[in-house]
């Protein structure tokens, strides 16, 4: 079975963004970068699959600016066997990135496509779902266990009361969660085979998609601040705060 | 301009975060319209048709939507002929697992986790974590949205009398089908909806170690909560989690106990009116939110506020 794994490069999780003056956007320039974390686990997922022999192949796909290049030599050091980046400078809204995959899907044909639940700089919680929909394939998305059997698939879904299994046909997209795996580390050695595996560019124009946005961001605050708070030196302090100061118990 | 509110429900009870969504479909002009796709949920319709800004409620019933699968409850929604201008769902694990799916097929790009409705075409939502505000304009024919429960203030759940109509529901995919489900059981309130909510991290030790937070909760009428670091670690199940991609909640009072303060978990709880934050590391970021911070070790201080509440 051959897994596609779609990868996102994004501000590092660990980076406090800063809201740019002119409110036009977050400062992205010289801000460390990394691939967003809900990637990582469902490139790990698929490097998993392939050591329990179920899958035979994988493809990392990104679609960005020419430094996602390292973002994918990244996946492929985790153990994808090839990468594909689909070259565009513009910043596509999950829509467009979706459509961009379907082509992707098209031309690899996996029987499953892996995504993260979300990215971490837009927090949309879309792109697999509009993959899944524009395929017509059924999606296990919020994926804390995935089990393959033939032909189908049984995820195990964190949903907001607990856990929820459903069974799926393949081919279907799965979106990851939190839980779902520990992602490794590359090695160096990997990371130094990685720079020889194959890593294919595709203009995002070739594919004929259209990726015009829809929406229009016409601005970006910072979120409102917070008054500050005190020290109280006591629980007793803190209880006759809370009740006649704060007056919420 | 009419509204279609997918209901969020458990075929005998309307979720809060429907009101909410409710109360958010209000703030636009024109009409509401409320569609309930389950099976066996003439219940949870009678409830939507009593909401205030409510002016219609379309059932849709059929064996196969009793789990509310994406795939499904898709083909509900594409099934309903009317031409709605905006499409809203709550941004709980139910709207975001399906909402994508229709604005993909409606070919529109969808605005997700609104917390203010600027105007018709421009909302607000937060973007990294909830430490940027974006306003954003659609400019899609449709609007397909979710809606942060937690930024809208419902409605009044009576006095509303809705027409109920019996639509289409559409047809089974067969894509996905449901085996099982795991709930987890509790008698306190709601995570989502409570007016107070007690959480612990790390610093809480062991899964033993909550009984002492649950004992405080039922003391607050507060529901319990958790940092990731708290679910990795086994004390807690994961839906208890509350953060950027756990639960956002909003309370009047949220007590942090052993929480350092990530920006993942600020991003689910910094709305909430008061924070309260003990914890023995006088440099925890929580105390930055903190309205009110306690350095002290939170096994002496937790069993003190039991006792003097």
């Amino acid at each position: 079975m051959k897994i596609l794994v779609a990868i996102k490069r994004v501000i590092d999780a660990n980076v406090k963004v800063r809201v740019k003056p002119d409110n036009s956007g977050v400062e992205t320039a010289n801000v460390k970068m990394s691939m967003n974390p809900f990637c990582e686990i469902a490139v790990e997922e698929a490097v998993r699959l392939k050591e329990q022999g179920v899958a035979s192949e994988i493809v990392a796909v990104s679609i960005g600016n020419q430094q996602c290049q390292e973002t994918l030599r990244t996946a492929l050091a985790l153990g994808a066997d090839k990468a594909v980046l689909v070259k565009t400078d513009d910043d596509l809204e999950p829509l467009a990135v979706a459509k961009t995959l379907q082509k992707v899907v098209e031309q690899e044909e996996p029987q499953m496509v892996l995504l993260g639940k979300q990215s971490i700089d837009g927090d949309n919680n879309q792109t697999g779902q509009m993959l899944a929909a524009l395929l017509g394939w059924g999606q296990g998305t919020f994926a804390s266990k995935v089990d393959m059997e033939e032909g189908k698939t049984q995820v195990t879904r964190e949903i907001d009361g607990g856990l929820q299994t459903i069974e799926l046909k393949l081919p279907a997209v799965i979106t990851t969660d939190l839980r779902l795996n520990e992602p490794r580390f590359a090695s160096l050695p990997n990371i130094m085979k990685a720079k020889r595996k194959p890593l294919d560019e595709i203009a995002l124009a070739d594919l004929g998609v259209d990726t015009a946005n829809r929406t229009e961001t016409l601005s970006v605050e910072n979120p409102p601040e917070r008054s500050e708070g005190i020290k109280v030196e006591t629980v007793a302090e803190l209880v006759d705060k809370l009740k006649n100061e704060a007056k919420v118990i | 301009m009419t509204t279609l509110v997918i209901a969020e429900h458990d075929n005998s009870e309307l979720q809060a975060s429907t009101y909410n969504t409710i109360a958010a479909a209000s703030q636009l002009e024109g009409e509401t319209v409320v569609l309930v796709a389950g099976h066996d949920c003439q219940s949870v319709a009678d409830q939507a048709a009593k909401a205030e800004g409510v002016d219609k409620v379309l059932l849709a019933q059929a064996e196969f939507l009793e789990h509310l699968l994406a795939e499904d409850v898709e083909k509900a929604v594409m099934a309903q002929e009317g031409d709605y201008s905006h499409i809203l769902a709550p941004a709980s694990t139910f709207g975001k697992n399906m909402m994508p799916r229709i604005a993909a097929l409606l070919d529109v790009q969808q605005i997700s986790d609104i917390i203010s409705v600027e105007s018709a075409d421009t909302f607000k939502r937060p973007v990294y974590a909830g430490n940027a505000i974006a306003t954003v304009k659609s400019n899609d024919s449709k609007k397909v949205i979710t809606v942060r429960s937690t930024a809208f203030d419902a409605l009044s759940t009576e006095g509303g009398s809705a027409e109920i109509e019996t639509v289409s529901a559409g047809s089974h995919t067969e894509l996905s089908n449901y085996v099982g489900e795991e709930l987890t059981e509790s008698e306190r309130p709601d995570l989502g909806t409570a007016n107070v909510v007690v959480s612990g991290g790390r610093g809480m030790g062991n899964g033993e170690n909550f009984e002492m937070l649950e004992t405080l909760a039922d003391k607050l009428g507060a529901a319990v909560g958790a940092s990731r670091a708290a679910v990795d670690a086994g004390f807690v199940p994961n839906d208890y989690q509350v953060g950027q991609t756990g639960k956002i909640v909003a309370p009047e009072l949220y007590i942090a106990v052993g929480i350092s303060g990530a920006i993942q978990h600020l991003a689910g709880m910094k709305d909430s009116k008061v924070i309260v934050a003990i914890n023995k590391d006088e440099e925890a970021p929580i105390f930055q939110v903190a309205d009110y911070g306690l350095v002290e070790d939170l096994f002496k201080a937790v069993p003190e506020l039991i006792e003097a509440l």
